[in-house]
């Protein structure tokens, strides 16, 4: 495999440090960085179906609602003191989504291009209209989350290293994949599909596995974000296709699909648009989401690295010849 | 020499079309086989239907005794029956290295096996397979920005890598510079002697074909017209009416 | 599950059901007759077909309140639909008909939150309806009522749809359309201005579009965010029907109208809009189900 350059190592060590001392750095702005990791869960995920595998998928907000909800109802019925209860629920929503997305991929993952994205789309809102008649959900008026036994400022805390627990761990774990054999095949698949399948490899298995993962953080960024938030509501929150999930879709195209950074890029880039100038929007700032997609996906779908990627693709390891370079490159 | 793949009275229909009607051949382990015919003659309908593309109307195809008349294409493929595309396909976002990793042996990946890097070994058989067809220094290229004729070689390389059985290959010089045809037909005799894969050719340059093959089948209309020596097609009178179109 | 207990006990509802949903499903194979036009022409899935229904039902009520009938609103709605269409085909759907599925795809998705939300600004988020009375039959003792507006309303979307046929039967600009829904390529060799062509099948689904939700807004209500279960059913229509198959487009859409109401019955109304996006679901997971049985994916 190829070794990740220097840089890079660099640049995690940058960010780790610098996340770990915002809390103290800049303590007015804790819940829109804790909001920043969440985007960046949201991206990444998304970016792991819709990127490196080809499968754009409308509805993963699915995962994010299913989450949410378990570990709320967790928390709600179990009776056990606050952080257990928290625990258990995490661990609940996260296993059950999981389960979820694999039962579901046996069949939505057999489904290529158009039909794949609005059967997704098609469960992302069902969820919400399902969450949003059940009563034992709490029904159209959702799920209040308990009170956290402490202060404000130590709550805030707790959820910052909760959500960047969430993404670090995230990050890694596909990073690790990308650079595995998983990370090729998922690759394969999104390249060419039938020509996998003609070559053996087990593509349902690929896809299904990629689509758990994707499932499992997507669940414990729900349960997160539910109790930071401190209130469920079924289409707003939950399954909120008009916020959260275009949100993923959007901010993995604007950094780059299909690379572990563009995501990252795209989160950093898109919430700080958004707390920058979401709030003089005044209510219009969804009509300037929807300009938002419009003008990104058709000037600019290749995305900030991806345009990166293009002017310069010897940075990325593309190259001709020469024994020399060859030998560094491929240890 | 045993039999490798046994095709018994195949028959495809699309609608009102026959496609291919009652066709049997055989192809002996450690064979070049040629498949040929006029356009339309159903010979990428049978290679579609062996590695199990469609659902076959009727006969029944089997594979080291093996009936997999009813397997779906990755299952086939993974018991080494592979075919390459008339329209060749590689993975194009991806660089050669990896297009040719990802196509070891996916026989015996158990779930665990996913997560793992490629053994060293690997690497080292991807870079000299890749050598082998010349396409080593563009290793690192991405494989859409390869030529079609480069793109044909390394479809072929990744065939190989997947260490088949038996490898069908549809039209492996069409669109190739006719300078590179010898080092193409050169190539594919060195894969039947060393690495010992059994080749099934479908291919309309006849000279290639004739040179390659130990033994030929025509098809025409769907039917299974002629089988035999080069030398026995070559004056087959109901061959060279079928070429030439008399009724 | 109280209801089904009802429908037993009178099974006249049944007929009162179907009638109702009969008459709704019309509307439905409307929209989903534009969509298929489009995705058959453009290769584009337009997933803001249902904004324009729900802008089309918009501006009839705007024209109910100004003291214009909504069913006389029908023809300057599509117009003003049609020239809405064309506007987007220039402005955004022109740069994205050859690329691949998931931009145009995306990119619609995004006009179609632009249109919404828009409407939300504009329209305000109430529920609204146009108002067009026109009286009510009574059938079987006064069991099974009939309100005239609906039965305008499909007979409406019968020869909406019906015009639109003839016109790409007969009319040269038709010919042209399906010639170039066959093979783009060879329509353009041929002389076609394949993106006049484009231009027109986008404006002429948004117009018909805009007629449905023009009939929707004088028989139900209509809401900014009635949008998308409008989309959803008519691709629904359109998988189930498979494209360039009107009277599949009828049934299936008049089925879809018969059984979304007998859902909505049995399990209340608020599960009717989970109903439709669960019925997606299970139909896409059937028809996979059933090209996989024919171990055959290569196109």
């Amino acid at each position: 495999m190829k070794r990740a350059p220097v840089y890079e190592y660099l640049l995690i060590t940058g960010i780790g440090v610098a996340a770990l001392l915002i809390p103290w750095l800049l303590p007015n702005f804790i819940t829109q960085f804790t909001f920043l990791w969440v985007m960046v869960v949201f991206a990444l995920t998304w970016d792991l179906l819709g990127g490196q595998m080809g499968y754009n998928s409308f509805g993963n907000v699915l995962f994010f609602g299913i989450g949410a909800y378990a570990c709320a109802v967790v928390q709600r019925d179990s009776g056990l003191d606050y952080f257990t209860a928290l625990a258990l629920g995490l661990l609940c929503a996260a296993l059950l989504s999981t389960a979820v997305s694999a039962l579901l991929g046996a069949g939505v993952l057999g489904m290529r291009g158009h039909y794949f994205a609005i059967c997704t789309l098609g469960l992302g809102v069902a969820a919400g209209e399902i969450a949003g008649g059940w009563e034992y959900l709490g029904a159209g008026s959702g799920m209040v989350t308990p009170q956290y036994p402490g202060g404000i400022g130590e709550r805030d805390l707790f959820y910052y290293f909760l959500s960047l627990t969430i993404t670090g761990t995230g990050f890694f774990t596909l990073r690790r994949l990308y650079q595995s054999r998983f990370g090729i095949a998922i690759n394969a698949i999104r390249d060419d599909e039938d020509k996998a399948e003609a070559m053996g490899l087990h593509t349902t298995r690929y896809k299904t596995v990629a689509w758990c993962v994707a499932a499992f953080f997507l669940a414990l960024t729900g349960g997160a974000v539910g109790n930071l938030i401190g209130f469920i509501d079924p289409r707003d929150v939950a399954f909120s296709g008009a916020t959260f999930g275009v949100w993923m879709i959007l901010m993995a195209i604007l950094g780059g699909k299909g690379t572990i950074w563009g995501p990252v890029l795209g989160a950093a880039v898109f919430h700080l648009t958004q707390e920058l100038f979401w709030n003089f929007l005044f209510g219009w700032q969804r009509v300037a989401l929807g300009a938002l997609i419009v003008l990104i996906v058709v000037f600019f779908p290749q995305g900030i690295l991806g345009w990166v990627r293009e002017a310069w693709p010897e940075r990325f390891g593309q190259c001709v010849d020469t024994d020399r370079q060859g030998g560094e490159e491929t240890r | 020499m045993t039999t490798l793949l046994e095709v018994q009275g195949v028959s495809k229909r699309f609608g009102g079309i026959v496609a291919n009607e009652a066709i049997s051949l055989s192809v002996p382990e450690g064979g070049i086989i040629g498949l040929i015919g006029p356009n339309g003659s159903g010979k990428t309908t049978l290679f579609n239907a062996i590695v199990g593309y469609y659902p076959i109307d009727a006969g029944s195809i089997r594979f080291e005794d093996r009936e997999i008349t009813r397997l779906r294409v990755p299952q086939i493929a993974r018991l080494g029956l592979l075919r390459t595309f008339q329209q060749t396909r590689i993975y194009g976002r991806m660089d050669c290295v990896h297009n040719m990793l990802i196509s070891t042996p996916h026989a015996h990946q158990g779930l665990w096996s996913m997560l793992t890097h490629f053994p060293r070994e690997d690497r080292e058989k991807a870079e000299s397979l890749l050598e082998f067809v010349g396409l080593y220094s563009k290793r690192h290229l991405l494989a859409g920005d390869l030529s079609f004729g480069q793109q044909k070689l390394l479809e072929f390389a990744m065939a190989l890598m997947n260490e088949p059985k038996l490898l069908l290959l549809d039209e492996p010089t069409a669109g190739i510079n006719p300078t590179l045809i010898n080092g193409i037909i050169e190539r594919l005799q060195r894969v039947n002697e060393r690495l010992g894969i059994t080749l099934l050719v479908i291919e309309h340059n006849m000279s290639v074909i004739m040179n390659l093959a130990q033994e030929l089948h025509c098809l025409s209309r769907g039917r299974l017209l002629a089988s035999g020596t080069p030398e026995q097609i070559r004056t087959d009178q109901r061959v060279i009416d079928a070429y030439l179109g008399v009724q | 599950m109280d209801n089904i207990t009802i429908l037993l006990d009178a099974p006249i509802l049944l007929v009162q059901l179907l009638l109702d949903g009969l008459l709704a499903g019309a509307i439905f194979a409307l929209a989903a007759y534009g969509m298929a036009l489009v995705w058959g022409v453009m290769n584009i899935i337009n997933v803001s077909q249902g904004e324009y229904v729900m802008l089309g039902g918009f501006v009839t009520v705007l024209l109910a309140e100004a003291g214009i009938h909504p069913m006389l609103g029908v023809p300057l709605v599509a117009l003003l639909l049609y020239l809405l269409g064309w506007l987007i085909y220039r402005l955004v759907i022109f740069r994205i008909v050859d690329r691949d599925l998931f931009i145009s795809l995306l990119a619609t998705f995004g006009i179609s939150i632009l249109l919404q939300q828009l409407a939300n600004q504009i329209f305000g988020a109430d529920v609204r309806t146009a108002e067009g009375e026109l009286g009510t039959s009574f059938l079987f003792n006064g069991m099974v009522t009939i309100a005239h507006i609906k039965l305008a309303a499909a007979l409406i979307a019968v020869l909406t749809g019906g015009a639109l046929w003839l016109f790409l039967k007969k009319s040269r600009l038709g010919q042209a359309i399906r010639a170039t829904a066959q093979n783009a390529r060879a329509a353009r060799i041929m002389g076609i201005d394949t993106d006049r062509v484009y231009a027109t099948t986008f404006a002429l689904n948004a117009a018909i579009c805009g007629a449905a939700g023009a009939l929707v807004a004088m028989t139900w209500i209509i809401h900014p965010y009635f949008g998308l279960v409008y989309t959803i059913r008519s691709f629904m229509i359109v998988v189930v029907a498979g494209l360039g198959n009107l009277l599949g487009v009828i049934a299936a859409g008049l089925g879809l109208g018969a059984a979304e109401n007998f859902a909505g019955f049995v399990l209340g109304v608020e599960y009717q809009a989970a109903f439709v996006f669960t019925l997606l679901v299970v139909i896409l997971l059937a028809r996979n189900l059933l090209l996989g049985r024919k171990r055959q994916y290569l196109k």
